[in-house]
């Protein structure tokens, strides 16, 4: 399956049909999420409105988190198989992760002023989210930096591998050292600490966060598959 | 051995090493990365003279039921950890989840075996729950005042 649509034409001609409805399931699941999450959801006992910026905050920061994932996974197979189409998926990813990295960053802290009593501070959650996004910042500059856009990509790859040691980082930070930010309310041993009421937006937003997700990065990976061809052109011109 | 497989080799040696040396950075680290210190962490330490009396430092922990003491715009409570205590003094605005039992973290400096805040902010913990819900458990008998 993989090596089928490794193929651009062929990945071009599958995505064709599906593209429209995942776009269309991103702007159901974001309208209902957001209607539920703003309109249709308790106040909490102790942060009231506030509590409702953690239902755009919490699917930020999930996948900021996981296109990073996405794009050290790519990496790997560029680096170890050399298919450039990996490398096309890697670049189409990570403007969307650099977008999602900030936003949780300013989400955070319109919530944390409020709350905690301050916009920022240097804990291990919020420093680690900061590295992701220079980490995002980073390998967007390296695999632009050459004149020909191909010379980018080995050292940009080997960047995202480099820094997918941070994530499991983000993710544990809260449980291994004391810090300000809360630990985690939904993946956890004993159940989610977070009322099922409040954790059905939550989950509709997650979903919506996925299509959308899904729909922006074909939309990249097709403009990255017009630019390379420009490119080619380009070069057999002379 | 094919070029792709040594590649492969490459990396995971590679990955390996990098993951044990951030662990060995971390690790040597823990003392700076954590964000506060329990008043358990800090009375080991003030007995073991292992703190810089002139240096700021964070504490956290719950503040203690009934310890909540007002002077005007002196402020003075006790934060707990479920082993230890230690007294805080403070002097400015607090944040608007201070209450008993609510998880803070102070800033300032240790004086006379004393805690004298600058600094005061709200930790808030991972439950998240409508009031009528807070309201019943507490009715139920059922609230722990978590740490953290």
């Amino acid at each position: 399956m993989i090596n089928y649509l490794a193929n651009p034409n062929r990945f071009l001609n599958f995505i064709k049909p599906i593209e429209f409805s995942i776009g269309v399931f991103s702007f159901f699941f974001i309208f209902i999420g957001l209607y539920l999450s703003l309109f249709n959801s308790p106040e909490d006992y102790q942060q009231g409105d506030t509590v409702r910026i953690m239902y755009i905050h919490v699917p930020f920061a999930w996948f900021a988190s996981f296109l990073y994932l996405s794009i050290s996974i790519a990496s790997i197979f560029f680096l170890i198989w050399r298919h450039p189409f990996a490398d096309i998926i890697a670049r189409s990813v990570a403007p969307l992760g650099l977008i999602f990295s900030i936003l949780t960053i300013l989400t955070g802290s319109l919530w944390g002023k409020p709350m905690w009593g301050t916009w920022w501070v240097w804990d291990a959650r919020l420093t680690s989210m900061l590295i992701l996004c220079i980490f995002y910042f980073a390998y967007i500059g390296i695999s632009n930096a050459f004149p020909r856009q191909i010379d980018g990509s080995k050292p940009a790859a080997i960047l995202a591998i480099v820094g997918m040691v941070n994530l499991p980082i983000i993710k544990f930070s809260v449980d291994w050292w004391n810090t300000l930010h809360q630990p985690a309310s939904i993946i956890r041993f004993d159940g989610p600490s977070i009322n099922q009421e409040m954790l059905l937006p939550l989950v509709i937003m997650l979903l919506g966060f996925l299509f959308m997700s899904i729909f922006i990065i074909l939309i990249n990976i097709k403009t990255n598959l017009i630019y390379k061809k420009y490119q080619s052109e380009i070069i057999k011109l002379g | 051995m094919k070029p792709k497989s040594q590649r492969l080799i490459i990396l995971f040696f590679f990955l390996t090493l990098l993951g044990l040396s951030t662990f060995l950075v971390l690790k040597s680290l823990e003392d700076n990365i954590v964000y506060f210190y329990s008043p358990t962490d800090i009375n080991k330490k003030i007995l073991s003279n292992e703190i810089d009396l002139s240096k700021r430092i964070r504490i956290g922990g719950l503040v203690k039921e009934n310890s909540i003491l007002k002077e005007g715009k002196k402020i003075s409570f006790k934060i707990h950890d479920g082993i230890d205590e230690i007294l805080v003094i403070y002097n400015g605005i607090l944040p608007d989840l201070f209450r008993e039992e609510q998880g803070i973290v102070a800033l300032g400096k240790i004086e006379n075996k004393n805690f004298s805040a600058i600094e005061i902010l709200a930790k808030h913990d991972e439950n998240y729950m409508p009031k009528e819900v807070s309201d019943m458990l507490k009715k139920n008998g059922k609230w722990k005042g978590k740490l953290n």
